[in-house]
This record gives C-alpha cells, structure tokens and sequence, in this order.
C-alpha cells in the first residue's frame, strides 16, 4: 500500500469522522443538558434523510438548499418530543432511568414503523445533484465532492453549536447542565431550556442527514448502524463534551477507514469497538468526559 | 414467631406452584400450531427477562448485552451437538455456564462504568459478539447452523428433539421460566437479594455498610448470564435454526430486558406480567398487520411501549396488586 493510497483512506476517514462527530454532537448536547440517552437519535437521522430525499424527489431541488428547512423541520421536530414525551419520562416517580431509554426506544421502533409504512422497506438514494460523483485532487489524493462538503458543512455546523454556547442562551445552557436546580432561583425555565436543547441536538443530526443524504442511501432502518457509533463516540469523547465528540468522531472515523483497508472490511466496527473499550479501560469516563 | 414477610413469601410460593400447574394445561386443549408457539415463545420470554431482572432489577445493572449470553447458550450446546454428538441437556448446561462466564468477562471491565457509560459499554460488547460471530465460519458465519433432527434416536427427551409434536418444548420453556422464578425468589429472600438492592439503591452507603460492590455485581451477572445461556440453548433446540440475526443481534438485548422493564423492574411478577401481555401483543400484530411488510405492526408496538413506560413506569403488575418500592434514590437508579 502506497503513501498515496494511505492518505485517501485516512481522508475519507476523517471526513466520515465528520460526520459521526455531528450526529453524536447532538446526542451528547441532550445527555450532558438533562442526563438522557435518547435511542431513537438514529431515527431522526433517518427522517432528516428521507426529508432531503422525498424533497428533492418532488421537486428537484439541490439537497445543499434543504439544508436550513430540513434543520428548522428537525428542531421542531426534537422540541416536540421533550414537550411530548421527554419531559412525562423526566417527572415520574420510578425507575426514571430505565423509563427514558424505553420511551426513546418504543419512539425509535415507532419513527422506524411509521418511515416504512410511508416510504416502503426499499433503498433509495439522489443520483443527481451539485456534489454527486465528482471528485477533487489534493495533490494526488482524490476526495469525492459530498464527502467533503458533508465534513465541511459539519465543521461549520459545529463552529456554529461553539458559538451558540458563547451567547446569553448558550451560558443558560451551560448553568442548567451544572445544576439543574438552583437555575430555577436564577430566572431560567429549565423546561424551556431542555426543550432548546432538544431541538438543537435533533437540528444537528438534521444537517448531518442532509449532507448523507447527497452519498448514502436511505431505508428505515439506516439509523440504527450510525446510532451505536454515536452512542460509542459520545462514550469515547466523554458525554456532554462537544469538544470530546469532535475528536473522538475523527478519531472514529480514522480508524473505521484504516481498519477496513488494512485489516478486513467486515471487521471495520470491530476496530472503533476495540479502540473504544481500550478508552474506557484507562478513561471510564472518555476522554474529554467530567460528568 | 412468624412474621410477615415470611408469610409472604409462603404465599408467592403457593401461587408460582399454581401458576406452574395452571401453565402446564393451558396449552393441552389448544391444537392450534400458531397459539401453541405463540405460548411457548411467550414462557420463553417470561424466563428471559427474569433472568435480565436478577441483574437489571434487583442488582439495577442496565445490561444491553444480553443478547450475548443468549447467543453463546444456543452456539455452544449447538455446536456440542453438531460437532461432538452431545445430547443438548446436556449441552444446555454447558451453554449455561459458558454464558455465566461470558457475563463475568463482561462485567469484569464494564462494571468499573457507571450510568450511561456503563449500558452503553455493554452494547458494544454485545455488537462485538455479533459482528465477530458474523465473520467466524468455523461457526457458520452469517449461515448459520442447522441443527440436525438425529435420526438413530428418534423423538428424545435427552436429545430435546421432537419431530411433529410441539408440546414438549412448552414444558421445556416452562421449566426455564420456572427455574429462573425459583431463583429470583430464592434471591429475594436471601442476603444476596438485600445486598444487591443496597448496591442498586445507593453504592456509597452499601460501600459504608462494608458491602463489596464489585463482587456482588458479578455475582449477579453469573447468574443472570447463566440462565440466558440455558434459555438460549432451549430456543435453539425449538427453532431447529441459528444464525447471528436470530441469537445475537442487537435489538435483541433489548428485547430481553422489555418485558421486565414494563412488567415491574426488580419484581417478582414484573417480568411474567410483561412477557403475558408484551409478547403476544407483538407477536399477533405482526402476524395479523405486518405481513405487509408496511411497517403498522412497528408502528404499533413502538407506541404501546411507549405508552406503557410512560403511564406505568412501576411496571403493569401493579395494576394486579404487586407492590412496587420507590427507593430513597429512585431517580438515580440509572446512575448507579
């Protein structure tokens, strides 16, 4: 194996990375705010997915433009799920903890229903838009144009969750992770905040299933594999650590690459697994992880 | 003097030997292949998410991988009976006690987590077992096995092998399920069944009481582990098929866990009240709405475990009177 050929595979790692960086972004905003795992985070990737697709089947309209509209659907989407059914799994009285991993997973298998009763069990992907197969040569490496816009719109994504945490919100933000209670004595609705915070974890995974929408198909149940890397990057980052789930999003996506190449492509998550168990034996809390 | 609690106790006693008998009849006037398979799926099930409860319930460990167990219990006495010719009672327990082991090999890093990190861990061992089960041929890959009907021995107890008559294999789930009860009660009564509720309750002050956490955790994987083995090794035997998509996928440990969870976590009755309702509710709308494959069935099914969770998070035995603690720490139980 050449230099060359190395530096393609680690690319496309890293810009995959990317893009596990962002979905899990949104799952470890949610977990560090209120100290839910939610099980149906794949599901909303899946939906932000065929959202770009049926759009664009209906009426052609570039996938890069659904960007906002499919990002703004999401938010309402994820706000609705705390006002619905989050904030009834976070007031009762037993066994809260078990209560919202099955609320989440009874929602994941109900969001998986409800796609195949629309949409049928079929693949479908876009085959015609601005960034389809074209590529771009970095001196010599080959990346193909969605892969790399796909990372970039997450890096983007990401400077923008940064700088919403500089803002007045984002302090809000930060006080309601630190102690859910005393924020109460300082004027801040924490039920408010949690329901933002909801729409915002559920936007993020919004933009990354735009951008996989423009490489990857799309069938109902295309969130479950991405969500137990998410699941594993915001265990590996530290849960609630936005920083944490960047790196360990590329760290992910490097290794899934080099696995596959290298060793065995079926063994691919078998890598990201061993790396991460390898974490947790040293870090039982991630590696960027305080909670 | 009699207390009472151990009057209680005496009663559960009574009322499991009823129940036991009662379930022994029920399906001799019913000759209808599906409702009889419905039934024994059904006592499977009830005996799975007991044995989850011993280490999800009473010891609050949230384990989504047990899957793993499961799937180890159904290889190994399945391939003791395929490549060594040892009769599956026989491997049954050897899958058992492979499946205990495989529970400790877990629990060994993995209880050093706690929360969220702790249940998410357990389902990446749990995926790891698939992936590599998929990729393993020595094992059938992502084949399978097809376990023989032996034909020098006929229809055998011994051989757990029945070739047209089902009803064998009701009893053989009903003994598992009643074996895992058995052992849940037993646990309820003893130390151990204190212990562990401290260690779910509240691990500092059980730490301060001078309870050791971490052996009273893989304490309670073993066992939970070692049934699912057994129940494993049983439903391979049923099925007369394995592959990683039917014995080891992910979804799987959940669904081991659901019946508990919305029957009553940590209860004596929680899982056979889940497993009755749960199991043929889900079973009978993907035979009468799935077919289709149009996805009403999930729809269904996700919406009832929803609703489920949400209305009774004690769990639906309270409804017929099975009385549910709210510990001190109710709210971090998932925490600990």
């Amino acid at each position: 194996m050449t230099l060359t050929v190395l530096l393609q595979v680690a690319v496309g790692g890293l810009l995959m990375g990317l893009i596990y960086a962002l979905v899990a972004a949104g799952l470890s905003l949610i977990f560090g705010l209120m100290d839910v795992v939610n099980f149906a985070h794949g599901e909303l990737l899946m939906l932000a997915m065929y959202a770009t697709f049926m759009v664009w089947l209906a009426t052609g309209l570039d996938p890069l433009l659904l960007l906002v509209p499919v990002a703004a659907a999401l938010f309402a989407l994820g706000f609705a799920i705390y006002r619905l059914l989050i904030a009834r799994a976070l007031s009762v009285r037993f066994n809260r903890g078990m209560v919202q991993i099955f609320v989440t997973f009874g929602l994941a298998i109900l969001l998986r229903g409800a796609a195949q009763f629309s949409f049928g069990g079929d693949f479908k992907s876009i085959s015609t838009s601005l960034l389809t197969n074209r590529t771009i040569d970095l001196g010599g490496v080959f990346v193909p144009l969605p892969q790399l816009a796909a990372g970039m719109v997450s890096l983007l994504a990401f400077g923008a969750l940064l700088a919403i945490s500089r803002t007045e919100f984002g302090r809000a933000l930060e006080a309601t992770r630190e102690d859910r209670d005393a924020v109460a004595l300082i004027g801040i609705d924490r039920d408010r905040i949690f329901a933002l915070g909801w729409g915002m974890g559920a936007a993020a995974v919004g933009i990354a299933g735009v951008m996989l929408a423009t490489f990857y198909y799309v069938t109902p149940n295309v969130g479950a594999n991405f969500a137990l890397i998410a699941y594993v990057t915001v265990a590996l980052g530290g849960f609630g650590s936005l920083f944490g789930a960047l790196i360990a999003g590329l760290l992910i996506g490097l290794v899934e690459a080099l696995t596959a190449s290298l060793i065995e492509p079926s063994l691919k998550q078998v890598g990201i697994f061993a790396i991460y168990l390898a974490v947790l034996m040293f870090r039982p809390r991630g590696l960027f992880g305080t909670l | 003097m009699e207390t009472s609690i151990t009057r209680r106790r005496r009663y559960e006693l009574l009322i499991g030997g009823v129940l036991l008998a009662a379930l022994a009849l029920l399906p001799l006037p019913i000759h209808d292949v599906y409702t009889r398979n419905l039934i024994i799926i059904t006592v499977l099930f009830a005996g799975l998410a007991q044995a989850w409860n011993i280490l999800g319930g009473y010891c609050g460990q949230i384990s989504l991988s047990h899957a793993l167990y499961f799937g180890v219990g159904a290889y190994v006495s399945t391939l003791l009976l395929t490549r060594a010719g040892i009769p599956p009672t026989v491997g049954m327990f050897a899958g058992g006690a492979l499946g205990g082991l495989m529970a400790l090999l877990v629990g060994w890093p993995c209880f050093r987590l706690s929360g969220h990190y702790y249940a998410i861990a357990t389902v990446v061992v749990g995926e790891i077992g698939y992936l590599l089960a998929l990729n393993f041929d020595w094992i059938g890959g992502a084949t399978g096995i097809n376990i023989p009907y032996v034909r020098s021995v006929g229809d055998s107890w011994l051989w757990l092998q029945f070739r047209i008559d089902k009803l064998p294999y009701h009893y053989a789930a009903l003994a598992f399920a009643a074996v895992a009860w058995l052992v849940a009660w037993l646990i309820e009564g003893s130390r151990w069944g204190f212990v562990w509720r401290a260690v779910k309750d509240d691990p500092v002050a059980a730490r301060s009481l001078a309870v050791r956490i971490f052996p009273s955790k893989m304490a309670a994987a073993a066992i939970s582990g070692a049934l699912t083995g057994i129940g494993g090794a049983i439903y391979a035997q049923y099925v007369g098929y394995i592959d990683p998509d039917s014995v080891l996928y992910g979804q799987l440990s959940i669904l081991i866990p659901l019946p508990a969870v919305l029957g009553g976590v940590g209860t004596l009755w929680g899982p056979l009240v889940g497993a009755a309702v749960l199991i043929p509710l889900s079973e009978l709308t993907r035979s009468y709405l799935g077919g289709s494959g149009r996805g009403v069935d999930l729809m269904i099914y996700g919406g009832l475990i929803i609703v489920v969770a949400l209305a009774r998070p004690q769990g639906l035995a309270s409804l017929i009177g099975v009385r549910v603690r709210a510990p001190a720490g109710a709210d971090d139980a998932a925490a600990a």
